[in-house]
């Protein structure tokens, strides 16, 4: 055994690892020192040691904080009846009440509407509201700025014309019943000629709240305004936090990170919740929408349509992908929340009379593609509609397309289907989906498009009757068939109060939900 | 060395250009237009045109191009298409927390793969080196968001012991920010000691075969003394290369984590800018990915120079 010396590596000298050991330290500390910060522009995670503010959990974030040029419902959820008001409210029960405006006259003729404005009211940014901005968002609406589809309800308005600072006048070109209640929706937020240049991250509004942060995609928070006409909200700070998916904003409420879980689409976690989370279920303006090209010659002849229909197990798609808890509306396209709802018994689940249809309509095998958009519940809801519609004849063949880039390209834009289904989750959507020959389903009926102008214009307590008229005629159709109603399914930590989960318009009132006492 | 450096900085730069042109030209060959997903169900053709006058899609390509690229050299990442924000500080940020996320993933699983891969390979053809084995195939096969699930039913539902979600800056509050970043962690270690573990160990096995090593032997060092004066430095060569291959894509494939635990990194920031169309952000973002690639190549290179005194620069 010899010894041997102590190895050295002299190729290298002992200065250059002296340096390099330097500068490695030096990167660390400057990388470290850079990286104190990192994430500061997303949402804090969990919550603070005694921070009291509430904290609703939901997915589906916001683009941006703009509904003028982006549509979606997440942008109206966040704002309205937070940072946004309208000159009228649209309580539970889906009744138009005063807001901004006290009162109201409509002329004789229906088309001229007076509007009795409050006089205590003042915008985030200190402007005050008067019948000026009043004519100001009316007038934006129509006006190029808006892109938002959903300005096509102020397309009946001819004239806007301020009277005195608390009187605003508005004349339609025809009566329009859709109209005031459209006032209690994104269309109808007051906004101030000082508030726009920077909607999108810095929205101005009369309402309770202003934002705080806006964390893009992750969280909105919110600081009650001390100059608020109104109540004061039950929380002085209030945030929405947007969770990639249904799980982890389930597992923050159970963690406590946050009070309430809004929209919560994950059923299969509903019992496995423990007892003191209370589920509220509610209804949404979601109705799930099969539709069938009306250009493609397949779904031309209507008993194919009709054929469809009756393939349909409605509730077996609801127990299979909702568990159980949307509405089977028997293919009506409206919620529960509209005057003229009714369940329709049309279009029960008979296979056999499906393809009696099928035989007669001279197609008893039918090639068809049903184009899926990659949301969770259209996908799962597919998987069901295969086997219903090959039960009958149909051939399916299943194409899932990229939502929302490439299924609003192919099918919305270039209308290259056969079949597909969306949510459609727009407040009061029959005109704008059945009352329109452009629209991607191709649907054209005179008939219906005579029935709802005449809802429309004519006297207020004939609307729902002839909404239904409508409806019946849709159904007879077979346009298009609805699924079902989408539920909104609310989780609340125990004492949180102020909750109402039916969604009539897409606002989400922050300020009446409290905590409570407990937690 | 001047000159050595300069062809450098012509490779790094030409490299980025070519990087660029592919990616604007990629996107912009992919269906679906950032005007149309930002109206939705209700758009109308006229309102698609008008917003992409808006958001400038409609200017030609190579204005498009020319104005991107004219930012990046000012460090100026571009307006959102989508959020019509700024977007320079929210992409750095979330860097930032990917590169802190993927970087403790990695130590840590360096950490747990050194010595394992070791003692698995001396050990090798015994009892207890099989197991490592098994477990590590274990480890491979399991997808980094089974063990993110599992981590948060089991640790944070159940036990309460630590945060479900979410991520707390460093500055406001380091307690708070290492509770939150313990589990994600763990969950890409986990997995990533599993694959570095097998690296090492068959970079050992292939050390300890070689001639010096056996000299060493001979000389009267035990096996693990040799292995740590003399072996290591040879093994930590091929290891370099992988980790450097590891961390790259760990950046972005750590996305289904950043999901479950709700953290704002890069990764989700490209998905779902990808899903919005947002082409300026994903132009960004995937350019920012190609320079910290080219930077963990360059690293690499630099330190097998400095560990291997073999390699000529």
């Amino acid at each position: 055994m010899f010894r041997t010396r102590k190895t050295r590596y002299v190729n290298a000298p002992r200065r250059v690892y002296h340096r390099a050991a330097v500068g490695a330290t030096a990167l660390l500390l400057a990388a470290s020192l850079s990286g104190c910060t990192a994430g500061h522009t997303a949402a804090v995670g969990g919550r603070a040691p005694g921070d009291d503010s509430l904290t609703v959990a939901t997915v589906a974030a916001p683009a941006s904080l703009d509904f003028t040029t982006t549509a979606g419902a997440a942008i109206p959820q966040a704002l309205m009846a937070n940072v946004y008001e309208g000159l009228v409210r649209i309580d539970a029960s889906g009744n138009v009440v005063p807001h901004l405006a006290r009162s109201w006259d409509v002329s004789a003729g229906g088309r001229v509407y007076t509007f009795s404005l409050r006089d205590d009211v003042t915008f985030s940014n200190g402007d005050a509201f008067t019948a000026e901005t009043a004519k100001f968002s009316l007038d934006r609406v129509r006006s190029d700025a808006w892109t938002n589809g959903l300005k096509k309800s102020m397309d009946v308005v001819s004239d806007t014309r301020v009277l005195s600072p608390t009187t605003l006048q508005v004349t339609l070109s025809r009566p329009a019943n859709s109209w005031l209640w459209s006032l209690g929706t994104l269309v109808g937020a007051m906004m101030t000629p000082n508030g726009v240049d920077e909607l999108a991250t810095r929205p101005v509004g009369t309402g309770p709240y202003v934002v705080d942060a806006w964390a893009v995609g992750e969280e909105l928070s919110f600081r009650a305004r001390p100059d608020y006409w109104g109540d004061a909200p039950q929380h002085e700070h209030a945030r929405l936090r947007y969770y990639p998916e249904a799980i982890s904003a389930t597992n923050a409420l159970r963690t406590g990170d946050a009070d309430v879980v809004w929209n919560m689409t994950a059923f299969e976690l509903l019992d496995t919740l423990p007892s003191e989370i209370a589920v509220h279920v509610g209804s949404t303006n979601g109705e799930l929408l099969l539709s069938m090209n009306h250009r493609r010659p397949t779904f031309a002849d209507v008993r194919v349509r009709q054929a469809v229909m009756y393939a349909i197990d409605r509730q077996a798609i609801i127990d299979t992908v909702f568990e159980g808890y949307a509405t089977n509306t028997g293919g009506v396209p409206a919620p529960p929340t509209d005057p003229w709802y009714f369940v329709s018994d049309r279009y029960p689940y008979q296979p056999e009379r499906a393809r009696e249809l099928l035989a007669a309509a001279d197609s008893p095998t039918p090639e068809i593609t049903l184009a899926v958009p990659s949301l969770p519940y259209a996908q799962a809801t597919a998987e069901v509609l295969y086997s219903q519609l090959s039960d009958v004849g149909f051939s399916v063949t299943l194409e899932f397309l990229e939502f929302p880039a490439v299924w609003l390209h192919q099918v919305m834009q270039q209308r290259d289907y056969d079949m597909s289904l969306i949510a459609h989750v727009e407040a009061r959507d029959i005109p704008a989906i059945f009352g329109s020959p452009d629209y991607y389903l191709g649907y054209d009926s005179p008939d219906v498009r005579s029935y709802l102008l005449k809802a429309d214009s004519g006297p207020a307590a004939l609307e729902a009757p002839r909404m239904r008229r409508a409806i019946e005629q849709i159904l007879a159709d077979a346009a298009a068939d609805t699924l079902l109603n989408t539920p909104n399914i609310v989780l609340t930590a125990p004492g949180v109060t102020g909750i109402n989960a039916n969604v009539v318009t897409d606002a989400l009132p922050l300020a009446p939900i409290s905590r409570g006492g407990g937690d | 060395m001047a000159a050595t450096c300069g062809r450098l900085i012509a490779r790094f730069l030409g490299t980025l250009l070519a990087a660029s042109l592919l990616i604007f030209g990629l996107l912009r060959a992919v269906p679906g237009n950032p005007a149309l997903v930002a109206l939705g169900v209700t758009a109308t053709p006229e309102a698609v045109t008008a917003l992409s006058q808006q958001l400038g899609t409609d200017r030609p390509l190579s204005i498009q191009y020319l104005t991107w690229l004219g930012g990046l050299f000012t460090g100026d990442f571009g307006i959102s298409l989508a959020s019509r924000t700024d977007m320079t500080p929210i992409v750095l940020d979330r860097a930032a927390v990917s590169l802190i996320l993927c970087g403790c993933a990695v130590v840590l699983a360096l950490l747990i793969a050194l010595p394992l891969g070791s003692w698995a390979a001396l050990r090798a053809g015994r009892w207890d080196a099989a197991v490592v084995s098994v477990a590590s195939q274990l480890g491979i096969a399991v997808p980094s968001f089974l063990a993110a699930i599992l981590l948060v039913a089991v640790v944070s539902v159940r036990a309460g012991l630590l945060p479900a979600a979410g991520w707390v800056p460093p500055a406001q509050g380091f307690g708070r920010f290492l509770s939150h970043l313990a589990l994600p962690v763990l969950a890409l270690a986990l997995v990533q000691s599993a694959i570095l573990t097998r690296y090492v160990r068959s970079a050992v096995l292939e050390v300890a075969g070689r001639d010096f090593m056996r000299t060493a032997r001979a000389a009267g060092l035990s096996r693990p003394r040799a292995l740590w004066r003399h072996g290591l430095r040879n093994a930590a060569l091929p290891l370099l290369t992988v980790l450097g291959l590891q961390l790259t894509s760990l950046i972005v494939g750590a996305v289904v984590v950043e999901k479950v635990f709700a953290l704002p990194g890069l990764g989700s920031l490209l998905l779902d800018s990808v899903a919005a169309r947002d082409l300026t952000t994903v132009q960004s973002v995937v350019m920012l990915l190609v320079v910290f690639t080219l930077t963990v190549n360059l690293v690499v290179d630099l330190l097998t120079a400095v560990v291997d005194p073999r390699t000529k620069r």
